[in-house]
Formats: C-alpha cells, structure tokens, sequence
C-alpha cells in the first residue's frame, strides 16, 4: 500500500475505523481496571479524548479564520466552518460523556466542581453563539471576516474562562468531588494515546467528508445557475 | 496625533448626540435600579449578602448591554457607519471612540447605581469598586466589537447578548471575586488580564469585521 | 432509575457510536439530494445542447432555402 493512499480520504477513513476498533477493544477489555474506581473509569478513555478533539477542532477553526484574515482567501471561510461545527459537536458529545461520568462516579448528572465541565459548558455556548451570528447575516465577505474574528475570540476565552474558573471555585461551591489523578498505569497509558489518536483522526475524517459535501453542493449550484 | 484626535472627536460625538437626544443614559438608569428593586424580591429572606454581589453583577451585564445596544443604533440607523468607515482615518478609532462613550454612559449609571445597591443591600470596598470599572472597561471593550458585528444582522437585539454573556463570564467572575473573596486582588489581576487582552484583540479585529 | 456503573459504561460509549451512525445517515441523505440535483442539471445540460443543435440545424437549412 503507498503511502498516497493513506492520505486519500477513504485511506483515512479505514484507518480511524482500525484504530477506534483497537481503541475500544483496548478501552473496554484489555486495559487493567482501575482499583478506586472501577469499571467507570473506563469512560475516561473516552471522554478525555472527545475534550482534547473538540479543542483541536476549534484550535483548526481558529487556525483557518487567521488565515482567512490573513491571506483573504475566501475558500477559508468554509473551513473554520466546518472545523468549528465539528468542535461544537465534540463539545456537546464531551459534555454528555461528562455528564455520564459524573453520574457513574458520584451519582449527579452535572456538577460544577469539575472544572473541565464547567469550561466546556461555556465554550458550548459562546460556538453556539457562533452559529447564530452566521445564520443572521447575508452571506459574503463580511459575514465570513466576523465569524473569523469571533473564532479567534474563542481559542483566546479557552484559557482566561479556565483560570476564571479555577479561581471562582473559591467562593462557588467547596470542591466536594475530587477524582484520582490518573496514576496510569503503562497498558492504561497506551489505551489513552490509542483512543486519543483515534478520535482525533476520527474528528479529521468527518471534516474532511463534510467539507467534501458543502464544496459540491457549492459547485452544483454555480452550475445550476450557469445552465439556467 | 490624529489617531488620538480623531478618537477624541468621535467620542465627543456620541456623549453630545446622547446629551441632545437623553434617551439612553436615562434608560441604562432606571433599568439598573429596577432591577436591583426586583432582586430585592427575587432574594428569599436569609441569603447572604454574598447572593446580592452576585445579582449586582447581573444587574451590570445587562445594563451595559442595554447600553451597547443603543450606541449602534444610531450608526446603523442612519447609515453613519458607512460614512465613517469611509472617512480616512484608522478605523479602529471607530472602535475607541464607541467603546469610551459607551464606558461614560455604564460609569455614569453606576454612579447611581452603586451608592443604591449599597444602601439597599450590602456594603462595597475599594476593590469591590476596582472591580467594577476593570469589568466595565472589558464590557465595552469587547462589547462594541460585538455590537458592531451584530448591527448589520436583521435579528440584532437578540443576537448581542448571546454574543456577549459567554465572554461576560470571567468577568462576572472577576468582579464577584473582586467584592467578596479575601484575596480580592487575585481577582482584579484576571480582569486586568482580561482587559489587556481582549481589549487588544478587539481594537486590532475591529477593521474587519466593518469593512466589506 | 438506577443504572449500574457498566450500564453507564456502555450508555457514554453507545452515545458516542450513535453519533458516529447518524453522521452517516446524515450523510447518505445529502448523497440522494445531490443525486437528484445532479441528475436534474443533467437534464437541463441535454435540453441545452438539444436547442443548441437544432437551432445549428435550422440556421444550416435557412441559407440552403434562400
């Protein structure tokens, strides 16, 4: 197999498809079970890789805006998009997995002590806001300058909301839940950076194929309207 | 020079339009001090005072929204915006002047605002108020480059707040930090990072987002 | 209701497979709607060249006639 096939989309696709299949395996019956913990733990396999994804996502997002400021190559814009749409999906699927931990480790569907928690939970909202901006103005140059913008915010609010956070914890509520440093060990290791590497592949897999489809359907209706 | 000058002109303009026209200041007044009437309310007998510095907080953010909103009117209205864009001098200015009128219309209504809440529900020290203009100082900063995205969208009144209340965040917690923690000065050091920040970003990001 | 942890185990990795299934279904139906603007331009493009070459036939008999 050459290496170009790999780099295609579908050699890429297969490979996120073998690596989250090694991933779970590894996640759910390989890796030696935590002894605090239990088999909850296991989530973190999981969870912790879907937040690292979402952030590597809206750092892609951020990354495309500064060039669409940048160069001023308008084909950018549909980038950041995309990149930023999957970000918010990761997020959203970070704060559900979250939220099953949460409930599995101390029996609450939510609580604000965990303060990757509570930063997703705001950075939810702020790329939420993000879509609405889009949908509410006309399309063009203005509207692609904005959402980059907006964009760049957002990588910039990731550390002043954490310390923000960090440091409301003082007066919010005492820290009453607290989890296990991960004191991994070797095989637990090696789960984590196999699961890690599979969904962030997984997450530029996705990005890929939905940039595919928004280019044709740009093209089409460039051609729709040429033949009209 | 002329930067500054130029700055200074477009800020006069809007505290002379709002000294003519006297709807938003007035406005920013009495809905500050509604609302900290409501909270009087809205709080169950025996919360703390910790409760009521948070509400102030809300109070603040809201009001200033308030504030921000109407500031773009006028400019959007009246197609002002267009013109000053065209006009020659650095855009970012557009920003500064809009930013240091709005931060004189929110200074100006928590000079109201403040002595209230004081009298009505708990007492403010001098970080407390540090606080409060560092968090203004952010507010309208990043505020104004939002409200300038926001003005050109059909559903504008909507859209600002929830451009805004994410980024609002550090700063509520700033400033209840700043008046009720200890340690208040850890606090005044996030907004001021805050500040620093974010103030930049807007003022280098705000020829983009007006320019076609 | 009281889940077990495994349950709970298996609801954050079903969720996440969920995802992965829809995204695909997502995907499958844009591919039926661009198949079908596809196959519409198509015809447009053949009703185009069908005028364009009668309207060259035409043109090539006019001058015969005359």
């Amino acid at each position: 197999m050459s290496t170009s096939l790999i780099r295609t989309l579908p050699g890429l696709a297969a490979l996120a498809a073998g690596l989250m299949g090694l991933a779970i395996v590894l996640a759910l019956i390989v890796a030696p079970e935590d002894a605090d913990q239990g088999i909850s733990q296991r989530i973190f396999y999981i969870h912790v890789p879907i937040a690292l994804t979402a952030y590597f996502c809206f750092g892609l997002g951020a990354w495309k805006a500064l060039l669409l400021l940048w160069r001023g190559d308008e084909r950018y814009d549909l980038e950041s998009y995309v990149a930023i749409h999957q970000g918010t999906i990761f997020g959203a699927l970070t704060l559900i997995t979250g939220s099953i931990w949460a409930r599995a480790s101390w029996d609450v569907w939510w609580t604000w002590s965990s303060n990757q928690l509570v930063l997703f939970l705001v950075l939810f909202l702020f790329y939420c806001a993000y879509f609405m901006l889009r949908f509410s103005l006309e399309e063009g140059a203005r509207r692609a300058r904005s959402s980059a913008v907006y964009a760049l915010f957002g990588v910039v609010l990731i550390p002043i909301s954490f310390l923000a956070i960090r440091l409301a914890e003082d007066f919010i509520h005492p820290t009453v839940f607290t989890r296990e440093g991960p004191q991994m060990t070797g095989t637990m290791f090696a789960t984590f950076c196999v699961s890690w590497a599979a969904l962030t592949l997984l997450a530029y897999v996705l990005y890929r194929v939905e940039l595919a489809g928004k280019r044709l359907d740009a093209d089409l209706r460039e051609l729709r309207e040429v033949l009209l | 020079m002329t930067y500054l000058t130029d700055v200074a002109a477009l800020t006069r303009k809007d505290l002379r339009v709002e000294l003519r026209a006297r709807d938003t200041l007035p406005a920013m007044l009495l809905f500050v001090l509604s609302t900290l009437v409501v909270f009087h309310f809205a709080l169950p007998e025996g919360t703390g005072d910790d409760a009521a510095y948070g509400l102030l907080w809300v109070a603040i953010v809201f009001t200033a929204l308030l504030g921000l909103a109407r500031a773009w009117v006028p400019e959007h209205e009246h197609g002002v915006l267009d013109g000053l864009v065209l006009a020659p001098s650095d855009r970012s200015a557009i920003w500064l002047g809009k930013t240091l009128a709005t931060l004189a219309f929110l200074v100006a209504a928590q000079v109201v605002a403040l002595p209230a809440f004081v009298v009505f529900f708990a007492p403010l020290d001098l970080t407390a108020l540090a606080g409060v203009l560092l968090a203004d100082i952010g507010i309208c900063a990043v505020g104004s480059l939002m409200a300038a995205m926001a003005a050109s969208s059909r559903s504008r009144e909507v859209l600002l707040p929830l451009l805004v209340l994410p980024l609002a965040i550090p700063l509520i917690v700033g400033g209840v930090g700043a008046a009720i923690s200890p340690e208040g000065e850890r606090y005044l050091l996030l907004l001021a990072l805050y500040d620093g920040i974010f103030a930049v970003l807007s003022w280098a990001s705000f020829e983009y987002v007006v320019t076609e | 209701m009281n889940w077990s942890q495994a349950e709970l185990v298996a609801a954050a990795y079903g969720v996440v497979f969920v995802f992965v299934l829809v995204y695909v279904a997502i995907i499958a139906a844009k591919l039926v709607r661009l198949q079908r603007e596809t196959t519409e331009l198509l015809a447009l493009a053949r009703g185009r060249e069908a005028a364009v070459r009668r309207g060259a036939a035409s043109a090539a008999e006019a001058p015969g006639e005359a």
